[in-house]
């Protein structure tokens, strides 16, 4: 595969070994793209930033029939190549290879709907114009065929002037003819007659043209979106199941989420305690039971409740609800100045702040867009919910409140309530402040319903763990260990201090007279400092102290985190925690993401400012108000 | 999620041909999109083109936004939004 690198000079083009040859997906939202390059890569694939600009893209490695590869990128959703926004900027800069450190395509698979292919033609227009070797992928056909359309892909090859397969990404049928085509020598596509480009009534009938020669007959109207719709979107039952839905993911998260953390809670434990017996008594014994362990392990319980949170919000996305609900929740919004495309990067930052921070992209209004990520980490992200479902399972018996839903169950969606809430209430601030704009408008395509594949959603699944397990391998770590020499030193004699007299007991009763008035002693003092780097240290911080603490004791080894927990803090002290931890800043990742969003550090130094006061105020009323009750 | 009616008491001959006066199931053809040249573009490439038909589904009683079946496909648009597109009822 002799393939020299682009002719522009400028960035060299690194050829080691066998060059591969590079392939970029192109195609409109909700053409199938995302489950095209999963049925292409599996897992050999990973996300990243384009440099220089927000977007993000992902790449990866596709396994070919003649066993060779090619490298394959998926290009955000765009409906034309015109620079307007973000998106179909770096789309249109990587297709002519203006991107440092990417490589011109070699070839381009444009996927399109064919059960919407007289619009989704459109885009055919301006990328058959690059001049790139494009593939004209039409997805859904098992769709089509089933509500009885068709098309007659030879002749629209001929019309395009390029190779035309019709499959079912989601399905895997015609696959084989895609990796045929990378497999094969790439060809330019014939020059054919195209509509002036920035035109979109000459292109929409450029399309109905060349779709009419094709014999198109587009498919009857989706009859079961229609249904399901006549109930989702329906004035009263519409937001009622919302509303159902909403809580029942929760139910579901604490519920169902609850043996398997039970089983990796023994696991951790079981483990901890034979190497506890097997390992020479030792400090790095000590430090490895303690410190990693039950710092570490403390953390790790919650993977499979993060794990099915990111499983809800994946059927919710992939099934098409989403938009639904962006629609019902756009009125509501609306109130607050913000407007339905705020929604879904409130929603996903209900997973984490920083892919939700980056998914403001999508709004193209500035101040909407700055507004929306400044209220973005006051949604409940999963970091929290270690630091939650501890106290909550630690303070609120389990009983049925309403039928099947219990009180744990309601006290977590209350919390999630209130992140809620002040998210708008600080969206009303500054929309009606510094960041007012006129009302932008807000257009929302309604996709049909879609059964999720189990292939999408696995590999979803694995993204997150692999990122949890990963913060869980460094960061939180780094703190455990950190944390564990801190509470170890000065020796005295040799031995260590009692914890309360160690550098890291002594930090926490330096600041015990700023938290105490919340109700918090200095164990819990350190937990805030050390969950200034990550919510959910905090959790893994009280393991590691704890740890130590039950290691003087005679035998008490197995006091779980929830008994120690309860020792450390009145009820009043346990709402004012979970009060702080709703409303404060304590994220450096989603501080970092918004400083390069926004391009300074104004934003994020605000955002951390007020946060951070909120959560103290906030705490100190809940304190003081749960205290005299 | 939907709070208050109040908004948008306009005259009703105003609203007639605009999208946004079209009730639920009505059929309409799309005259032209009195907007500014980028939201313009937009909409258009979502499939709300001069000559083409739209229709009204999903009408909430005090609804807002809307979903408009055009060219295919679904869209909500907000009534602020449809109050710009011109339509021609007799399609």
């Amino acid at each position: 595969m002799g393939h020299g690198g682009p002719e522009s000079g400028g960035v060299a083009t690194i050829t080691i070994g066998a060059a591969r040859k590079t392939v970029a997906i192109v195609g409109p939202p909700n053409a199938g793209k995302s489950t095209l390059f999963n049925a292409l890569t599996g897992l050999r694939q990973k996300v990243a930033n384009f440099p220089g600009v927000t977007v993000e893209h992902r790449s990866g490695v596709a396994r070919l029939p003649n066993s060779r590869e090619v490298d394959v990128i998926d290009l955000p959703g765009i409906y034309s190549l015109d620079p307007r926004s973000e998106d179909e900027q770096v789309t249109r800069d990587a297709l002519r290879g203006e991107i440092a450190g990417l490589r011109k395509p070699d070839a381009i698979l444009l996927i399109l709907d064919s059960t919407n292919l007289g619009r989704h033609l459109m885009l055919a227009a301006p990328i058959l114009a690059t001049g790139i070797p494009t593939l004209v992928i039409l997805n859904m056909g098992d769709d089509l065929r089933k509500r009885g359309g068709s098309i007659d892909t030879m002749q629209l090859a001929t019309e395009l002037g390029a190779p035309v397969a019709l499959i079912s990404a989601a399905g895997g049928e015609g696959l084989d003819a895609v990796r045929n085509y990378l497999a094969g020598q790439f060809a330019q596509p014939a020059r054919i007659e195209l509509p002036v480009l920035q035109d979109v009534p000459r292109c929409r009938q450029w399309s109905a043209k060349i779709g009419g020669q094709a014999n198109y007959r587009p498919p009857a109207p989706p009859l079961w979106t229609h249904r399901l719709d006549s109930i989702f979107l329906h004035p009263v039952a519409g937001p009622f199941m919302f509303a159902m839905v909403v809580v029942l993911v929760f139910q579901a998260i604490f519920s169902a989420a609850l043996p398997l953390m039970d089983t990796t809670e023994s696991i951790i434990n079981t483990s901890g305690a034979w190497l506890g017996r097997v390992l020479p008594e030792s400090w790095w014994r000590d430090l490895l039971i303690e410190g990693v362990w039950s710092g570490v392990g403390s953390v790790v319980v919650f993977l499979p409740q993060i794990l099915l949170l990111f499983l809800f919000i994946g059927v919710l996305e992939d099934s098409g609800y989403l938009a639904r609900a962006a629609m019902i929740a756009d009125r509501t919004m609306a109130k607050f100045g913000l407007q339905g495309k705020s929604f879904i990067p409130l929603l996903s930052a209900y997973a984490c702040a920083v892919p939700a921070i980056m998914a403001t992209r999508t709004i193209e209004n500035k101040r909407d867009r700055i507004a929306t990520i400044l209220i973005a980490p006051f949604m409940t992200c999963s970091a929290r919910l270690p630091v939650y479902t501890l106290i909550i399972a630690a303070f609120i018996p389990e009983k049925p409140l309403i039928g099947f839903v219990g009180n744990r169950a309601a006290a977590l969606l209350l919390l999630y309530a209130l992140g809620f809430l002040a998210a708008l209430a600080t969206a009303r601030m500054l929309k009606s402040s510094i960041l007012r704009t006129d009302r932008t408008p807000f257009l929302l395509e309604m996709p049909p319903y879609r059964w999720p594949t189990l292939r999408s959603l696995g590999l979803r699944l694995l993204d997150r763990a692999k990122a949890f397990l990963y913060r869980a391998g460094t960061i939180i770590l780094a703190v455990a260990i950190g944390l564990w020499i801190l509470a170890h030193l000065p020796l005295k004699d040799g031995k260590a201090p009692q914890i309360e007299n160690s550098l890291a007991g002594t930090l926490g009763r330096t600041i015990e007279p700023v938290i105490e008035p919340l109700g918090f002693n200095w164990k819990i003092g350190i937990g805030l400092l050390t969950s200034l780097a990550a919510r959910e240290v905090i959790v893994g911080t009280l393991g590691t102290i704890y740890g130590i603490e039950a290691e003087g004791e005679e035998g008490a080894h197995s006091a779980s985190l929830q008994q120690a927990v309860r020792k450390d803090l009145s009820l009043a002290g346990a709402v004012a925690l979970l009060i702080f931890f709703a409303f404060a800043m304590q994220c450096l990742s989603t501080l970092a993401v918004v400083r390069r969003e926004t391009g300074g550090w104004k934003w994020p130094a605000l955002q951390f400012a007020y946060m951070t006061v909120l959560a103290y105020v906030g705490a100190w009323v809940a304190y003081t108000l749960v205290s005299t009750v | 999620m939907q709070l208050s009616f109040k908004r948008d008491r306009r005259p009703r001959e105003n609203k007639r041909n605009t999208l946004a006066g079209l009730s639920c199931g009505e059929q309409a053809v799309i005259e032209r999109l009195d907007l500014p040249e980028d939201q313009a573009r937009r909409l258009m490439e979502l499939g709300f083109l001069p000559g083409h038909l739209v229709s009204a589904a999903r009408c909430a009683p005090g609804g807002d936004p809307r979903v408009f079946r055009v060219d295919g496909s679904e869209v909500a648009l907000r009534k602020e939004t449809a109050r710009h597109l011109i339509i021609r009822l007799d399609g």
